[in-house]
């Protein structure tokens, strides 16, 4: 595997009509790193993650991922987002669905896997995050940290390289948030590239390689995350920080 | 996707049994005021279902002729014993009115077996297929039978074929109109747009006079399109247009997370409408659609005025007999019950399935 950056992004842009909500960007993720995305409401983090794999477009500017350019050409973003993973703030799940028919439905039509190969693999993620007993359950019938652990699970499934977190425990009652932890914990002790959003700072403190910390659409400071909690370099991070740690 | 149910394992506990005193106590007296309302309301229907019965039951004419009629008060039964297969039948040959009967029977035969949503399959759509042919063959002729023209059938059969054909056929037609409606790419919006708003915003009756009197003319010299089929088709131009919008109400209650779930796993189009989106909005839109269903049948009536004998028709032709003059309460009567029938099992069914597909959501509770 080469040693270019998994993702790139360059001067990259975008606006809402006429708000500039993320201004000249340029970030590198290397091939494993773990990077966890802050900053106060409205900063753009959760924008920037969803313009790696087209949820939003951005206007000028390049983003790469894994070496491909993402423009409107839609057979890339589909390689994209067949390689990038996503978890939402409100899980997302299709209630319509069960548990199991969540996780293989993706694999079956976009991987065109076997419904067999599709359900061992479902199963084998189910295990994974500790909720296999509840294949057959519908997604109302779960707790949300349970739900969130299988959103998890399904994005696994499509064998992502690299996973995305947008607030993912931001909706869960207090005492949830250490379940739907320690999945995304395991899962960076295995190697995965992760970029999360997230407001969990014990977590960053845990498995971060680095921190960003975003204001006003731009991203204000980029550390290791020992640096970045105990020693911020701007105004803006401090006064961040002392407003959440209390 | 094919779609497995299990039988709904809660069944629901009923209370234990009351005595009717109680249950009355309970419910219909439990306060003066409420045994005031009670006894009003019990009154008023006192009033009406008494006449009622008499007139159907205790004075009715059940067995004899015109003239035994004339001299009872109440209903007069005989008539419709009379005029039954014409109703049901319409002009059809008499002697060949087992294959109407047939071709009835076999629709609701397949209806009732297609009733488990366990058995929706495309093997079901295929059957289905068959059946429309063996109908059209059976009410038409060839293969042995003698030729019926169609403006020789009608009742029941002209109504049910006219309605759930016209159904059946607009429902993917309304989804495909409400997608496109919905659709980024403006020329398809734009058609979608103009055609449901232009169907919507004309009377069923102008569509089905422009099908039958202005289309012909509009045929090169010679060519003849099937009235009955000109008809159908009208019918399912008008409701397609009105279960698009249906249909639309639906996909536009589905949460933006879901498209957005569907995209990062990397669905396209086709596949997020077909596993994630269609799925849930059909299934909210099930009484609506019920609604649009059960007004399109009655509306089939309207066939009447480019001279198809729907089921309407045949019993307003049977009023007109000399000999049975004056028995157009019990015609109507008649031809209600039999609509009633009909769009009263499509209601019920209905919620049926909204029972059925009403899993998993523990938080939305289904009122039935």
């Amino acid at each position: 595997m080469s040693n270019a950056p998994i993702i790139e992004m360059n001067n990259m842009n975008k606006w809402f009509d006429d708000f500039h909500v993320l201004k000249n960007i340029n970030f590198k993720v290397e091939n494993g790193e773990k990077i966890v995305i802050c900053g106060p409401s409205g900063s753009g983090k959760s924008t920037l993650i969803r313009c790696i794999n087209r949820l939003e477009s951005h206007q000028n500017g390049k983003i790469l991922v894994d070496g491909t350019e993402l423009t409107n050409n839609i057979k890339n973003i589909d390689r994209i987002r067949a390689d990038v993973g996503m978890c939402f703030q409100h899980f997302n799940l299709f209630p319509h669905l069960s548990i199991l028919d969540n996780l293989t439905l993706a694999p079956i039509w976009v991987r065109k896997e076997s419904k067999k190969a599709a359900s061992e693999l479902a199963m084998h993620f189910l295990e994974k995050v500790k909720i296999a007993d509840q294949a057959l359950k519908y997604p109302g019938q779960l707790s949300g940290g349970q739900q969130q652990r299988v959103a998890i699970a399904r994005a696994l499934c499509m064998k992502p390289k690299i996973m995305l977190f947008d607030e993912p425990t931001s909706a869960l009652d207090p005492e949830m948030v250490k379940e739907v932890l320690d999945v995304m914990v395991s899962l960076a002790e295995e190697g995965m590239t992760m970029l999360c959003v997230t407001h969990e700072m014990g977590f960053a403190r845990q498995v971060a390689d680095k921190v960003v910390f975003m204001d006003d659409g731009q991203i204000v400071e980029e550390a290791k995350p020992d640096e970045f909690f105990d020693n911020p370099q701007h105004e803006r991070s401090k006064e961040f920080l002392s407003q959440i740690l209390h | 996707m094919v779609y497995k149910f299990t039988k709904n394992p809660e069944k629901r506990t009923l209370p234990k049994a009351e005595t009717m005193a109680k249950w009355m106590k309970r419910n219909l007296f439990s306060t003066k005021t409420n045994s005031v309302i009670s006894l009003f309301i019990l009154s008023g229907l006192l009033k009406i279902i008494t006449p009622l019965f008499n007139w159907l039951f205790i004075d009715a004419v059940w067995v004899g002729d015109s003239a035994t009629c004339r001299k009872a008060s109440g209903a007069c039964v005989a008539f419709i014993k009379e005029k039954f297969v014409y109703i049901i039948f319409g002009p059809y040959p008499r002697e060949e009115i087992w294959r109407p009967g047939l071709t009835i029977f076999l629709i609701f035969a397949l209806l009732w077996w297609s009733k488990e949503p366990s058995r929706w399959s495309k093997k079901l759509i295929k059957w289905w297929v068959s059946c429309l042919v063996v109908s059209w063959i059976l009410m038409s002729g060839g293969f042995g039978l003698s030729l019926v023209e169609n403006s020789q059938w009608g009742g029941l059969p002209l109504t049910i074929i006219l309605s759930f054909i016209g159904i059946a056929i607009s429902y993917p037609l309304g989804i495909a109109l409400a997608l496109g409606r919905r659709s980024s790419m403006p020329l398809i919006k734009s058609f979608c747009v103009i055609y449901i708003e232009l169907i919507r915003g004309v009377p069923m009756i102008s569509l089905l006079f422009m099908s039958s009197v202005m289309f012909p003319l509009f045929l090169p010299e010679g060519v003849s399109v099937d009235k009955l089929l000109r008809a159908q088709v009208a019918i399912i131009m008008f409701i397609s247009a009105y279960m698009a919008e249906v249909v639309r109400g639906g996909l536009a209650a589905i949460p933006k997370g879901q498209y957005e779930a569907a995209d990062a796993l990397g669905l396209n189009y086709f596949q997020t409408m077909k596993g994630v989106i269609l799925p849930q909005a059909l299934k909210i839109v099930i009484p609506p659609s019920v609604n649009t269903a059960i007004g399109m049948l009655k509306d089939t009536s309207l066939v009447i005025i480019i001279a198809l004998f729907d089921l309407l028709s045949t019993t307003k032709a049977s009023m007109k007999d000399p000999e049975w003059l004056g028995y157009s309460v019990e015609g109507y009567f008649f031809a209600a019950l039999i609509y009633f029938i009909l769009c009263f099992s499509m209601g019920k069914y209905a919620r049926r399935l909204e029972v059925e597909f009403h899993r998993g959501h523990k938080n939305r509770e289904v009122s039935i």
